[in-house]
């Protein structure tokens, strides 16, 4: 037993030779919200598919709730909204939301509330008793992330949540979230829409190739910051005869950069990894040994740069 | 178990499949009742008039005709309403958030099956009797037993959409359904067969015909419905033209043996579970 929302270790799933994740080992704490990142392939569905019972892991094993992995009683206190979202298009959006409440056990008393409470929260309560069939890809969307709302879950799993919606859904998306999060429950978001995850997210694990390669919160992980400094030739023109050229400056000046950081060096520019408030000291140093510079730009790379640096490594 | 049976049959009444059948039934049920009233007219006015034997004849073979043309809609309609109960839900992803619910696999399967077997029962039922007392009220023409014709007929339908209820947790839709109908030809080749085979005492396509029947009992249940839809007269023929009576399909010279009836009820609760299991298996 697991005080943890979610807790896996080693979890794998091979689909015949085809290995969709290879050892997943990863904890959520209760009433975070905690975004699942990776590439197309990664075997981001495959892993909530496995947390849901949905299908039987090769390897490993894990918690849910506190019960193990496909526990049926566990599900009765998740919501899940999954990336392939359909529902019955001959039933009305009321008629699926009291279908769920049915499938998820919600006392009678509640359920008329319970439904009202999640068409409002999706901005669906206009289209209540319209065919789901006559709803658009949104709509749908919506809906699904309605039915996984329904009975105040103590999980919420929602695969690619936005997938389908406009720009305004997608901030309504976040602030659903942020909601479901602040009355004490966990969400696990899966998604590759990394800023989405950024703004909503309180911690991240970055998957590929069914395992876990990064984590952390989204500012530690994208918290390399720097300076990029584009250093000019030795004296004026850009290869002067007789005088260094701009690159041969770079590569000098990296040696005093290396004082305030770890340095990386591209052609005539230097990214140097050290703290906003060392680079007038940086500067300084590199005028004082003769470097003319030419372009000094903060720079602070995003979560986005770093999942695809991360991804990079992996390969 | 009772929400998904609610569901399917729900499911039958918007998606019209109710109404539709519904109406199809009234229309041939008219048509037929026409055209033995037109038949018992045309052959009245002919000579004497018919002898109440002649009329039994007549009317009987036609019903077994129209129930033969019925068997094969029920069956039909049993093949098309399971074939996607089950794989058309897993192929369009409404399963996934139907199977995250604290819900029994098996509550699935069998909430399927009772909600199609009452869709299909109620169906071959109503239009069984509905056939029946339209012909027996034009014509005087009563067969012995209407109700276990109308009952195994209802059988033929349910069988097979078990069947394909069963192929459907694993294959999809498409494929489960063109399994079935081939399945259901071939189980009614056989009996035919396996009755030619009784006429020639060929024992290897009698022994056919039986594996056939025990794999697939929709030729039992069509030979039970045969049974109750003859006149004692047309039993007495065809007992004394023997073997030769087994080899038309459209005669049966026994009812269905009380072994027969509890294999039909064995092999529902076997494919049953078999469905079952295979959808417990089944990753998504």
């Amino acid at each position: 037993m697991t005080d943890a929302a979610i807790d896996t270790r080693d979890l794998a799933k091979a689909w015949g030779r085809t290995v969709a994740l290879e050892a997943l080992t990863m904890r959520v704490e209760r009433g975070e919200v905690f975004g699942f990142l990776g590439p197309n392939g990664a075997g981001k569905t495959t892993a909530v598919k496995l947390l849901l019972g949905l299908a039987r892991p090769t390897g490993g094993g894990g918690t849910v709730l506190g019960a193990p992995l496909g526990d049926r009683e566990t599900r009765a206190r998740i919501g899940y909204l999954p990336e392939l979202f359909r529902y019955q298009p001959w039933l009305r959006a009321r008629e699926v939301l009291a279908l769920h409440c049915d499938l998820a056990r919600i006392p009678g008393a509640a359920r008329g509330a319970e439904i009202e409470a999640a068409l409002a929260t999706v901005n669906l309560a206009e289209r209540g008793n319209d065919l789901v069939g006559t709803f658009s890809k949104g709509m749908q969307q919506r809906l699904g992330l309605g039915v996984a709302l329904l009975g105040s879950p103590d999980l919420v799993v929602l695969d690619e949540p936005t997938s389908a919606l406009d720009p305004v859904g997608r901030t309504e998306v976040r602030s659903i979230v942020r909601a479901v999060a602040d009355r004490g429950a966990t969400v696990f978001l899966n998604s590759h829409l990394l800023g989405e995850v950024e703004r909503v997210c309180d911690r991240v694990a970055i998957v590929d190739r069914g395992r876990v390669v990064a984590a952390g919160r989204p500012d530690e992980l994208g918290a390399e910051e720097g300076v990029r400094v584009v250093v000019a030739a030795a004296s004026g023109g850009p290869r002067p005869a007789g005088g260094a050229d701009a690159v041969d400056v770079a590569a000098a000046a990296a040696e005093v950069a290396a004082r305030f950081g770890p340095v990386a060096v591209d052609g005539d520019a230097l990214r140097v990894g050290c703290p906003p408030g060392s680079v007038p000291d940086l500067v300084a140093a590199l005028v004082a040994a003769g470097v003319r510079l030419a372009e000094v730009t903060p720079v602070r790379s995003s979560l986005e740069d770093r999942f695809l640096e991360i991804v990079a490594a992996d390969r | 178990m009772t929400t998904i049976l609610r569901l399917t049959i729900v499911e039958a009444a918007r998606r019209r499949l109710l109404w539709v059948l519904l109406a199809l039934t009234i229309v041939s049920v008219a048509i037929t009742t026409w055209g033995v009233a037109r038949l018992v007219d045309l052959a009245s006015a002919d000579r004497a008039g018919l002898s109440p034997l002649q009329l039994a004849l007549g009317v009987s073979q036609v019903l077994i005709l129209a129930a033969f043309m019925f068997s094969f809609v029920l069956a039909m309609t049993g093949a098309f309403l399971a074939a996607p109960a089950i794989a058309g839900d897993v192929e369009s992803g409404v399963v996934l958030a139907l199977l995250a619910r604290p819900v029994r696999r098996a509550d699935v399967v069998v909430g399927r099956w009772l909600g199609l077997a009452i869709v299909v029962g109620l169906y071959a039922l109503a239009a069984g009797l509905l056939e029946i007392a339209a012909v027996g009220a034009v014509t005087g023409y009563l067969p012995p037993n209407p109700l276990a014709a109308s009952l195994q007929l209802a059988g033929v339908g349910i069988v097979l959409m078990t069947f394909v209820l069963a192929l459907s947790t694993r294959l999809p839709a498409i494929a489960a359904g063109a399994i079935a109908v081939v399945a259901f030809g071939l189980a009614w080749m056989l009996g035919v067969l396996g009755g030619i085979g009784q006429f020639f005492g060929v024992a290897a396509l009698e022994a056919a015909a039986t594996v056939g029947r025990v794999l697939l009992p929709t030729d039992l249940l069509w030979r039970g419905t045969v049974f109750a839809l003859e006149p004692p007269a047309v039993l007495l023929g065809s007992r004394i033209a023997g073997p030769a009576a087994q080899a038309n399909p459209f005669f049966a010279l026994a009812p269905l043996s009380g072994l027969e009836v509890a294999w039909v009820g064995a092999w529902l609760a076997i494919v049953l579970v078999i469905a079952i299991v295979s959808l417990e298996r089944r990753e998504l």
